[in-house]
């Protein structure tokens, strides 16, 4: 009896392993191999010849060059974590805000959905490229473009400063907003999946407690703020990380890495880069998921 | 005779209770309104204005009177652009390769989702936890690894066993997108694997017992009951796989550099747009400086975009309603 049910268990876990075997192949042989190389590449000088490559070991120069040779890395690197920093907070606001008016009922539910999701499909590195492209060959020169975003938005920004500074609200707090409404689009684009994650979590939350807090005589806010917000915070934690490690992927550092490599061929630099960059947004995600996971709850 | 009177003012209060709300939902819902079209505007702004600059005449670029509704109607731009692009054999082309990318890459997320939510094997959790670090470490870093890889492409030194060559070059083929999908470790597969695997914990253990009893092996078990059931995740991962395979410009540009593919192609669409407009035109063809109105260039550089992203506007029309569904009930959260 007893050795009947070892070997459905065995059997089981044969078939297990069976099922995650074209992942775990693929893991071994695309993912950790070239892990384990690109570490030897960065303590690494690497020449590509004909038949392959050679290595030969150049300790932690490579790094230094990285952090203190290079001109423009550092000032890249701390930019776009500063972007990210300045970035996530928008976003979640702004997803979490949309996924709440979509989860209401009203006419035209639908539609303003399918609308909301549109950026989903449509934020490609490539189309921005030929946007950026199409309208540098416009102006002629790519710093004019950045300054022609800036002021793209027809909007008079100085009287809206004015009118928040006279609230009295801290200065820098007034410079986050505008800097978040004059990037509307930027931030509504990059928010399509984690509305999504938002509104999946809202959908869970069971309605019977809605209608509990509306007899005991609950306002809106007051159930947004002990109901809604409490269920979906540990969405709050999964979509942090998800805008962290998404706005990482396009960043100038990634495409700094990729020319390192491929244009100036200095590929142990550029693997050296590489892992100083993970090492960053490691430790951003290490301290950010500490910081959040103690304040989440979990039911 | 004293009673009617506070019943009265009781409902009196209750009518003006209930009016004031109604004012209250009313002014809400035009408020909430106000929001919902303001946003939808900013979102699909861009790409009305794309429309409107596709079917713009030359002559219209510069009449400030024009806002949306061109007054020369034209269809000049999207030949252009379909010639510069070469379109429809690309269009051929990058379809084939995203919708084959796409089954392999849901094919494989599946089996391997299914396999982490149903099975429990030695260390399935620490493997677990290596799909969530394939998200987290960034493509950067195994770019250059990845390259050599795939330079001289050779598993486990059987090839040069057998030919005595470094490998195969599979550079500027489908195959590394190829291999990479099929292995779930492409784009965001992690992702995927994990959308799998959130869905398939929560169906009843009771079914594959049933099946089980039924006679059914797990193989079979997997393909007649599981995967039926599997409709709303997997559309999700269909669509998302799809829409970021036709996207992708770092893989593609990486590995496929030659390949002629929509995106690529896309973002070289200005230097090319340069390059080949005044011949098109007639102006200046065969290497002569004469260079093609900035603006016009513009105007086929959007209208190329909208070229590239109809299909995926296309795709997301009939499949929305189901992915939006999907949503609801999929297993995108626990």
């Amino acid at each position: 009896m007893r050795g009947s049910k070892l070997s459905l268990n065995h059997k089981r876990s044969f078939l297990g392993i069976a099922f995650i075997a074209p992942w775990l192949l693929g893991f071994v042989f695309m993912f950790a191999t070239p892990l384990v190389q690109s570490i030897k590449f960065s303590f690494s000088k690497l020449t590509v010849d004909p038949s392959g490559f050679s290595l030969d070991w150049v300790g932690w120069s490579n790094f230094n060059n990285a952090l203190f040779v290079d001109a423009t890395f550092n000032r890249v690197l701390t930019e776009s974590v500063r972007d990210m920093v300045l970035n996530v907070p928008m976003i979640l606001f702004f997803s979490l805000f949309s996924a709440t008016l979509l989860n209401q009922k009203f006419r035209g539910r639908i539609l303003a959905r399918a609308i909301f999701f549109l950026p989903v499909i449509l934020a490609s590195n490539a189309i921005s490229a030929a946007e950026a492209s199409g309208l540098i060959n416009l102006v002629g020169d790519a710093t004019a473009v950045n300054e022609l975003g800036q002021s793209g938005s027809q909007y008079n920004v100085m009287s809206m400063v004015m009118i928040l500074s006279d609230i009295g609200l801290p200065l820098s707090f007034v410079d986050y907003i505008v800097d978040a409404i004059l990037r509307i689009y930027e931030i509504i684009t990059s928010s399509g999946v984690q509305i999504l994650i938002f509104l999946a979590a809202l959908q869970s939350v069971p309605g019977a407690m809605y209608e509990v807090a509306k007899i005991e005589g609950a306002t809106a806010y007051e159930s947004f703020w002990k109901i809604t917000f409490p269920l979906v915070s540990p969405l709050i934690l999964t979509n942090v990380i998800y805008t962290i490690i998404d706005s990482f992927s396009g960043s100038s550092v990634t495409q700094m890495i990729f020319s390192t490599a491929f244009t100036t061929q200095n590929f142990g630099l550029s693997a050296a880069m590489s892992w100083i960059y993970t090492l960053i947004i490691s430790l951003v995600l290490v301290i950010v998921g500490y910081v959040l996971s103690k304040r989440v709850h979990y039911n | 005779m004293q009673s009617p009177q506070p019943v009265h003012r009781e409902a009196n209060h209750y009518r003006v209770q209930k009016v004031r709300g109604k004012a209250v939902d009313i002014l809400y819902a035009l408020f909430r309104y106000a929001l919902v079209i303001g946003i939808s505007f900013i979102i699909i702004y861009p790409l009305l204005m794309k429309f409107s600059i596709a079917f713009k005449d030359k002559a219209d670029i510069y009449n400030p009177t024009i806002y949306m509704i061109p007054v020369h109607f034209t269809l000049d731009n999207i030949k252009m652009a379909m010639q510069i692009l070469d379109y429809f054999p690309l269009l051929g082309n990058t379809l084939l390769f995203v919708v084959v990318t796409t089954l392999l890459t849901t094919a494989s997320c599946a089996l391997a989702g299914y396999g982490f939510a149903r099975f429990n094997f030695p260390g399935s959790n620490i493997l677990f936890a290596l799909v969530i670090l394939t998200l987290l470490v960034p493509t950067g870093t195994l770019m250059v690894p990845m390259y050599l890889h795939f330079r001289s492409f050779d598993i486990l030194g059987i090839i040069h066993l057998i030919t005595g060559k470094e490998g195969i070059n599979l550079l500027n083929t489908y195959w590394p997108s190829i291999i990479t999908s099929a292995t779930a470790i492409g784009l965001k597969a992690g992702l995927f694997i994990y959308i799998f695997r959130q869905f398939f914990k929560g169906m009843p253990k009771e079914i594959e017992e049933a099946a089980l009893i039924d006679g059914a092996g797990g193989v079979k078990t997997f393909l007649r009951i599981m995967l039926p059931n599997a409709v709303s995740p997997m559309i999700t991962v269909i669509l998302f796989c799809f829409v970021w395979q036709y996207n992708d410009t770092f893989f593609t540009s990486l590995f496929m550099s030659e390949v002629a593919l929509m995106p690529t192609k896309v973002s070289s669409l200005a230097a090319q747009a340069n390059a080949l407009l005044p011949g098109l035109l007639g102006i200046g063809a065969g290497g002569s400086s004469i260079k093609a109105d900035p603006n016009h260039v513009a105007m086929i550089i959007d209208t190329g975009i909208l070229l590239a992203i109809i299909p995926l506007i296309l795709l997301y029309m009939v499949v929305q309603r189901y992915f939006v569904e999907s949503v609801e009930r999929s297993g995108i959260i626990g």
